[in-house]
């Protein structure tokens, strides 16, 4: 793969067009279309709530249970009269948030334990991956649910509760890459020129496992929005009035019949997001691996 | 050490763990380098070249895996002298690229794909001297240019993939040379390389060494490149030095059979005693270390060994004229055979 040269660094700036990774991410369509649909979503939270008429919270008893578009209620009404577009968007700020954040402390935990792992090998890197293993042995849904059910559950501690139990295949994956990093020349031309370990773990070797991080996080953000919309359909994550795509499944539940949409709606939202960021995660994966371009 | 010896390296053995003893692979290394000189150190793979300077770097695994004796004495900043084999992990870090660098045979995977050239190369200097990172670029700037890469400027700001095999090796010897260290190890840095630009390679690191007066260890299995570029050459086999001289001693008249057997492989036709064309051989592999031939090591490949002296008798180096030292048992009997055969 030898990529024109001649032209740097004045054209430099406009060489990612030309970038084989960013090519071979715009030919996986569906990917294409997630980062396309998770624009809309995270759009659509960030600023349709202020374009609506009304608020996530202000109930109206007498248009309980409207169906979609009556008057300005886009989405319908829930059982308190509340606009179901308000909610579902401001749910969706927390969901999205809340996998967002959840995904970064994991990173940086499994990034961190993976790359000590990996570089120190020996006991100390069998120690830490034994540690990851007993964390992945406890299933993770119900290690989730004990431990909101011994905290107060603010988005904040959700969060937490979610990185705590979702960074170890991320360790794993850095391990894995760091391992094989490491045995390569320039880690041992590093050490000659007086590098320290520290140095060549998080300056010399992490950077060249960036495209698996990268993968993985974008998979663990689809992790943690299910894994929250779990807790809170179990009623042990996001409390109410705060809306969540998770409470509002909860809430529709007992009016299946009479307000489907009550539950269809948030479903779907849980859906496109998750299966966007998958589509990412997979775009991601054959963009980073240079070998795809041989199918 | 003499003031005029860059490095002094004494009675150097190297031995692996292996299950519950040490398997030695390095025995009784002795060499000292001056300054300007340059020392080949020559053998086949496996024949503890690359444990050898690896064991003076102490890059290989840490004390209970590897134990290393002897000394390795080069000069610190201020020309007192230290010694590496003494010194902890810590202290080795100053000395690492900056009193000794190395350079490697594979300039293609020595640097790292993601980050550019030029601040690899500041790095390499950050590590040692407080720089601020404008002042570390300038330097970089200025060793590109020294090591003959045009357009310097520009290439401050590749990546490793888009400069040339040549130009990378450059590279590595820009981040060698980037603290003016007193030795330069050089591991087969031409072999990655074609024949051309090993050619400019090696021009240049005679030309770098005229200026800065550094020691080099050239490690090389390519008598070529020994001829080329080295003041002095040592043969090593089986973790010993078998044969050392300058290069018209050892290239020319060669006495110890090993030697004789490496040349002879080597695809020219002007050594005496072999026929015109036809290449030599030496049969056999290097021993394992962990089970050594008794007596000469070299005895089972040898076609002049002689059963009940050569299997017994371990040799040791001698000096058979000024400068020039083998182990042979046998070498005075060839040397008259050689002389009659010619």
């Amino acid at each position: 793969m030898t990529t024109a040269t001649h032209y740097l660094p004045a054209s430099r700036r406009w060489a990612w067009l030309a970038n084989p990774t960013l090519r071979r991410f715009m030919r996986h369509k569906l990917a294409v279309l997630g980062v396309v649909m998770i624009t809309v979503l995270v759009l659509a939270c960030v600023f349709g709530p202020y374009l609506l008429h009304y608020n996530d919270l202000s109930i109206d008893i007498r248009n309980r249970f409207a169906p979609p578009f009556t008057g300005n209620h886009y989405l319908g009404t829930d059982a308190l009269g509340r606009d179901t577009a308000a909610r579902l968007l401001n749910a969706g700020r927390i969901s999205l948030m809340v996998g967002f954040c959840a995904m970064l402390i994991s990173i940086v935990i499994g990034t961190l334990i993976g790359v000590i792992a990996g570089y120190y090998r020996g006991w100390v890197g069998a120690g830490l991956m034994r540690f990851v293993d007993a964390f992945l042995s406890f299933p993770s849904v119900f290690l989730v649910l004990v431990l909101a059910a011994f905290t107060k559950p603010s988005p904040m501690m959700i969060t937490l509760i979610i990185a705590v139990t979702s960074w170890m295949e991320i360790s794993r994956i850095v391990e894995a890459e760091i391992r094989s990093l490491r045995e390569r020349d320039f880690t041992l031309a590093a050490r000659m020129i007086g590098a320290s370990n520290r140095w060549i773990m998080f300056r010399e070797l992490m950077p060249n496992a960036i495209g698996p991080i990268i993968v993985a996080a974008t998979l663990t953000i689809a992790n943690a929005i299910l894994l929250e919309a779990y807790i809170s359909f179990l009623g042990y994550g996001i409390q109410p009035p705060l809306p969540s795509w998770g409470n509002m499944l909860n809430a529709a539940q007992q009016y299946l019949g009479k307000a489907p949409w009550l539950a269809i709606i948030p479903g779907l939202a849980i859906t496109l997001a998750v299966t966007s960021f998958n589509f990412i995660g997979d775009g991601l994966r054959d963009a980073l691996d240079g070998r795809s371009d041989l199918k | 050490m003499n003031a005029d010896e860059k490095i002094a390296v004494a009675h150097l053995n190297v031995a692996f763990r292996k299950g519950a003893g040490y398997v030695p692979v390095v025995h009784d290394i002795n060499f000292t380098i001056g300054a300007g000189e340059t020392l080949a150190l020559v053998g086949e793979s496996g024949s503890g070249k690359s444990v050898t300077s690896l064991a003076i770097m102490k890059l290989l695994a840490e004390a209970p895996k590897t134990r290393i004796d002897g000394s390795a004495i080069v000069a610190d900043r201020h020309g007192a002298p230290i010694d590496l084999v003494a010194m902890g992990e810590q202290q080795m870090r100053h000395v690492r690229g900056n009193r000794v660098a190395m350079i490697f045979q594979e300039p293609l995977t020595s640097l790292n794909p993601v980050h550019r050239v030029g601040d690899q190369i500041a790095e390499a200097i950050r590590f040692h001297q407080s720089l601020s990172k404008a002042a570390a670029r300038a330097r970089a700037l200025a060793l590109l240019e020294q090591v003959g890469i045009p357009e310097p400027v520009k290439r401050l700001d590749c990546y490793p993939h888009e400069l040339s095999g040549g130009m990378r090796q450059r590279v590595m010897i820009a981040i060698a040379l980037a603290m003016e260290p007193d030795v330069l190890i050089a591991d087969e840095p031409t072999t990655a390389l074609d024949v051309t630009v090993q050619a400019q390679i090696l021009d240049l690191l005679r030309n770098l060494q005229k200026k800065n007066g550094m020691a080099i260890l050239f490690i090389t299995h390519n008598f070529g490149v020994v001829a080329e570029i080295a003041d002095r050459v040592m043969v090593m086999y089986a973790g010993r030095i078998v044969e050392q001289g300058s290069v018209s001693q050892v290239l020319s008249s060669p006495r110890m059979p090993y030697t004789r057997g490496l040349l002879a492989a080597v695809p020219r036709f002007e050594h005496a005693g072999l026929a015109q064309g036809e290449l030599g051989t030496i049969a056999g592999f290097v021993p394992d270390p962990s089970t050594p031939p008794s007596g000469c090591a070299f005895h089972p490949r040898c076609g002049y060994s002689i059963a009940g002296r050569c299997d017994q008798q371990a040799p040791v180096l001698e000096e058979i004229e000024m400068g020039h030292q083998l182990r042979c048992v046998r070498w005075r009997e060839l040397a008259t055979e050689q002389e009659g055969a010619r």
